[in-house]
């Protein structure tokens, strides 16, 4: 029930502004946002499986039986991590929205709640439809937020990003009918709960199959994390997009990827995973490389931090494809560091935006000759970002490196891997490039001489009614997230402990598959020995769908 | 003589319609202005009546059922059809004689009963949805062709009768020359399916093609009846490769006809050729190794009709999705995208019963609506009594009519397959059949297809809400009836509303078809669909086995 009002509350909230005074609005999104913080957070208090990665607040409305759907909630610890993580994100975001936005305010701040409630869905979700539902919509929400209220090229920058995400998660819906049909083949019986169709697909496609299966999931997931070759609409549309949105497309948007992976991909289709997780972990440290280099030559502050999200994001896949508790652990935390401390930074330039309407590296310099306390947290969230040991970014960032270092074949702690040594390697340069371009760009902005665009009196801003520094509201969104960095950097060990029994659970099937692979494949490497196949059997099984009807027209 | 009282009973709502279509040519030409005011309501009145009618004058017994294929297909999709009949008469609102009319209240023009043709738009409008009504209860060829006529027969008028300009009696000309060809040719495949079985009832050819399919296959005459059937068809749906007319007759038709030819034709054809492939059975895409080692087709569709099908889904979505990207007219667009969902419903089509007919039946349905909510907005708004048409015209729509742009957007939205509106669950439905009966390519081809078309249903969305106002849709005001856009609120309402309503809608229309298997196939075993399965696969198996005896 809990689950469901985590779902409902942004919706009817959203609703609710549609409907209200104009003026009320800011205050309506901000009172429901909270409401939505204090009931997650109520929700985590009282939540009874932190520690045995079971399943929780499980509720189930049977929606349509013929087809076995049915509106199904619950969460484990990683889901409800993650709902955390976007309640704690959306007051911020509402409340930062105060002085960007001025027109349309009503739209804004109620597909602002919408999209806080479809993400919630997303990551409650325990019915395949319910999911998929959720996941499209979020697209809603956000397209008009870049569309309505975005930069100068928003309209390209919000058609671009629907277009990507809707043509990927089509295919990866058709991904999922087919694992439902194939179930319903062996079950007599349509099903869409997630638990059931993952046993099912993990224990009866055969490799092929599961090869589909992936692919199809990769061509949403992917597209949604992003990864390396489809990743280009992350750029634009993290630029364009006001404030918040970037805030809320980086800090939760980004995550339905890799969590879309960690709940379907991984435990669905592990023969497939095994066997191509060496391609997908390349594609992940393709990206981790390419965008750090990219993000050198950045000059819009903004589009730099979109760029570092490409590279942080394929941490997050390298770690889920160590196939290892390690990695995946990091990979969870990484979700969640990630979305903290990109989210400030993103907080921090729209504050700058907001005085100096620019974002360009050349027009601004030394601002913390005039901003001091933005300053701070400037340096503050970024060396987060960097992943300076004690704060938040250095645990997952390393776990998911040791994750990948790790995932020998012959491994010592009892989860052989695919990848090894040179993964972990390759993608740790990303990490150095990583420290490089975002120190160049803290130390071009914000130290320095002082450089302000012109059209700018002396004292740094336009006329208007913000303050040269940060006022009090903007350092009250900023210092939550500084502090929940400082906690999860000092202290990760309770969040660890949380996720690894769920991430353990996820991958109990791995060790046993990966040996079986690993000794299939040196066989075949083996001379004198036949080559085996990878495909051997093939995509129709003996319950292929067309015999069923034999029956119906044989009798004249 | 009770038989024929018990038939005549079954189709009280087709009489009531006819009664209905009477009625309003007669009011049509009063010469009193109140009363040919009520004309659209007498419509729309008659419309519910035999709403009303379906539920209690189709309770089929053994007499009345017989020799249909799909007996319950009339007492459910009839209620789908008249639904959406009623919305597409409100877009008819305050459309007809809307010239003549001002001149007679101006007094500029006495009044002429023989130059009104309110009554006769009405009629045709009754008479078009009574032949699609009479297609779901069709017996036999005959009936089956006349039902298709009278389905299209006044479509042609009342493309012509829909505005006053030269386009539209362009559009009517190609429609009816086009239309006729196409009636010819599945007149043509209906003869050669008649001389490949010899009988014109669709239950007994059902037989005799179960009979021939066990002896050595379907004649190649029925699979040329066949396939020339479907092109025919094709002409109603609008689907490759007889779409070229749609493009210039729903441009050429004034919007709420145009609306009206998106649907009421449409699901004719797809009715039409739901009882036409059902007289061969769809079981027929699976294939056994005979025993020279070439794959024949057990029994059901025989593989080229399949295979003609299959190109005719693949070739119709695509071309209508990406001949909408390039339309800057908004009615063309709609047009292109009416063409694309028809691609989408044939993979049900080709999926078959029960799943496949009865996501064509639902999503006819929520196209309907959704389509009609389109259409609606155009319907809706003018610009010094012209119909507004271009893209440009819906820029920047939400300055001053906030709520039309809302429902451009919800329609658009639905029609693109957003979830949660209703669009989304039919073309669900659609996947899950297509899957189903193991059409997992057909199945990507569309899922591509649909995100080709998000990319102009977005600007539709976009467009109204997001643009500035172009200088062309400043002028823009509202039309003269506020009943076409009631019906699009209505319609719009619905896309968010019906959803809601998905359990009982998916099982009326399963209900719909799941008279099929049981018409026909008596001893066929009742069980679970997987019980057959399982059956079936034995039976492959010993096929197999067979073959290894032999080969031994």
């Amino acid at each position: 029930m809990s689950a469901a009002l985590l779902i409902l509350l942004p919706l009817v909230t959203a609703i609710a502004i549609a409907f209200a005074p104009v003026r009320l609005a800011r205050w309506i999104g901000l009172a429901g946002s909270i409401a939505l913080l204090a009931v997650a957070a109520v929700v985590a208090i009282a939540f009874g499986h932190w520690t045995d990665g079971q399943f929780g607040l499980v509720a189930s409305v049977s929606a349509i039986p013929e087809i076995g759907m049915s509106l199904s909630v619950g969460a484990d610890s990683v889901s409800l991590l993650l709902v955390l993580l976007n309640a704690l994100l959306m007051p911020l975001c509402v409340a930062g929205s105060f002085t960007a936005i001025s027109e349309r305010e009503r739209e804004y701040y109620g597909w602002l709640l919408a999209l806080a409630g479809a993400v919630n869905g997303v990551f409650l979700a325990r019915d395949l439809v319910l999911f998929y539902v959720c996941f499209e919509f979020t697209l809603v929400p956000m397209y008009f937020l870049i569309a309505i209220y975005g930069g100068a090229n928003r309209d390209w920058a919000a058609v671009k990003f629907f277009l990507y995400t809707f043509t990927g998660s089509l295919i990866t819906l058709v991904g999922l009918v087919f694992v439902a049909y194939q179930y319903s083949l062996v079950n007599q019986g349509w099903t869409f709960d997630i638990p059931a169709l993952t046993d099912f697909a993990a224990n009866s496609l055969t490799l092929k199959q599961q090869a589909l299966v992936l692919l199809a999931l990769m061509a949403g997931f992917a597209v949604k994390v992003p990864l390396f070759p489809v990743h280009t609409w992350l750029p634009l549309a993290h630029t364009e997009a006001p404030t918040a949105g970037s805030v809320l497309l980086a800090g939760v948007l980004l995550k339905l990827g890799t969590y879309g992976l960690y709940r379907f991909a991984i435990p669905m289709v592990p023969d497939a995973v095994v066997e191509y997780a060496p391609f997908i972990a390349v594609l992940a440290i393709v990206g981790v490389v390419y965008a750090a280099l990219v993000c050198w030559v950045q000059e819009d502050v903004k589009k730099l931090i979109a760029y570092s999200s490409v590279s942080h994001l394929g941490f997050c896949v390298l770690g889920l494809f160590a196939l290892n508790p390690l990695g995946a652990q990091g990979s969870v935390l990484y979700m969640i560091n990630h979305g903290l401390s990109t989210g400030a930074l993103f907080l921090c330039v729209g504050m700058i935006y907001e005085r100096y309407h620019t974002r360009d590296m050349n027009e601004l310099g030394g601002l913390a000759r005039r901003m001091p306390v933005w300053a701070f947290f400037m340096g503050f969230f970024t060396m987060s970002s960097v992943g300076l040991p004690g704060l938040n970014g250095f645990v997952s960032e390393f776990l998911c490196l040791i994750g990948a270092f790790t995932a020998t074949p012959d491994a010592a702690t009892g989860y052989p891997g695919v990848l090894g040594p040179w993964y972990g390697l390759i993608a740790g340069t990303g990490m150095i490039a990583a420290a490089m371009y975002l120190l160049m760009m803290v130390g071009r902005v914000v130290f320095g001489p002082l450089r302000e665009p012109r059209g700018h009196d002396s004292h740094g801003h336009q006329a208007g009614a913000l303050p040269p520094d940060l006022s009090v509201r903007e350092i009250a969104i900023l210092v939550p997230l500084a502090v929940f960095c400082i906690v999860l950097g000092v202290l990760p060990r309770p969040f660890l402990t949380a996720i690894e029994p769920a991430v353990e659970k996820t991958l109990a099937a791995y060790p046993m598959i990966v040996e079986e692979q690993v000794a299939i494949h040196d066989q075949a490497g083996q001379p004198g020995q036949p080559e085996q196949p990878a495909f051997a059997v093939s995509l129709t099984t003996p319950t292929a769908p067309s015999p069923v009807r034999t029956l119906e027209s044989a009798v004249p | 003589m009770t038989d024929v009282v018990a038939k005549l009973q079954t189709l009280v709502p087709e009489v009531t319609l006819l009664v209905g279509a009477v009625l309003a040519a007669l009011l049509g030409l009063s010469r009193r202005k109140q009363v040919r005011d009520a004309v659209p309501w007498v419509t729309i009145a008659t419309l519910l009546a035999a709403m009303v009618a379906v539920p209690f004058f189709n309770q089929l017994d053994g007499t009345t059922a017989a020799g249909l294929l799909m007996p319950m297909l009339g007492g459910t999709f009839k209620l789908g059809i008249l639904a959406v009949a009623v919305l597409l008469c409100l877009l008819t609102v305050g459309l007809v004689d809307r010239r003549l009319e001002q001149a007679f209240a101006t007094g500029r023009a006495p009044f002429d009963a023989m130059r009104t043709i309110r009554g006769e738009f009405y009629a045709f409008f009754l008479l078009s949805i009574t032949g699609l009504s009479l297609v779901c209860s069709a017996r036999d060829l005959v009936w089956l062709f006349l039902a298709l006529e009278l389905t299209s027969l006044p479509t042609y008028i009342m493309v012509a009768l829909s505005r006053g300009s030269r386009r539209a009696q362009e559009a009517a000309v190609k429609y009816f020359f086009l239309g006729a060809m196409a009636s010819a040719v599945f007149l043509y495949g209906f003869a050669l399916l008649y001389g490949a079985t010899g009988t014109l009832v669709l239950t007994d050819m059902r037989g005799t093609f179960a009979l021939q399919a066990s002896t050595g296959g379907v004649s190649n005459l029925a699979v040329i009846g066949m396939i020339l059937t479907v092109l025919g068809l094709c002409f109603k749906i609008a689907a490759a490769p007889m779409h070229f007319y749609a493009a210039d007759v729903y441009e050429g038709a004034a919007a709420p006809v145009t609306a009206f030819l998106a649907f009421v034709p449409k699901a004719a054809g797809m009715l039409a050729l739901m009882l036409l492939l059902g007289t061969m059975g769809w079981s027929g895409h699976s294939m056994i190794v005979d025993s020279i080692g070439f794959r024949q087709p057990i029994e059901g569709l025989p593989q080229p009709v399949v295979t003609v099908l299959w190109m005719i889904a693949t070739l119709t979505m695509t071309l209508g999705n990406v001949g909408a990207l390039l339309q800057r007219s908004v009615k063309r667009m709609l047009a292109y995208s009416s063409i694309a969902h028809s691609g989408y419903m044939l993979i049900g089509i080709i999926a078959g019963p029960t799943t496949g007919l009865a996501a064509v039946l639902f999503y006819l349905f929520a196209y309907g609506i959704m389509n009609t909510a389109a259409f609606a907005v155009l319907a809706g708004l003018e610009r010094r009594g012209e119909e507004i048409e271009s893209l440009d015209d819906l820029a920047g729509l939400r300055q001053r009519h906030p709520g039309m742009s809302v429902v451009m957007a919800l329609a658009a939205g639905s029609l693109m397959g957003l979830p949660p509106l209703l669009g989304f669950w039919g073309k669900l439905y659609l996947f899950i059949a297509g899957v189903q009966a193991g059409h997992v390519p057909l199945v990507v081809i569309a899922a591509v297809n649909s995100a080709i078309a998000a990319w102009y249903y977005l600007r539709l969305v976009g467009l109204p809400i997001l643009s500035r106002p172009s200088p062309q849709s400043e002028t823009i005001g509202n039309g003269l009836s506020v009943w076409p856009r009631v019906a699009g609120v209505l319609g719009a309402v619905g896309v968010i509303v019906l959803p809601l309503l998905l359990r009982p809608m998916f099982d009326t229309a399963a209900l719909a078809v799941s008279g099929y298997a049981k018409a026909d196939s008596p001893t066929a075993p009742a069980g679970t669909l997987a019980a057959k399965a399982l059956a079936s696969e034995s039976l492959a198996s010993e096929a197999l086995a067979s073959e290894q005896e032999s080969a031994d």
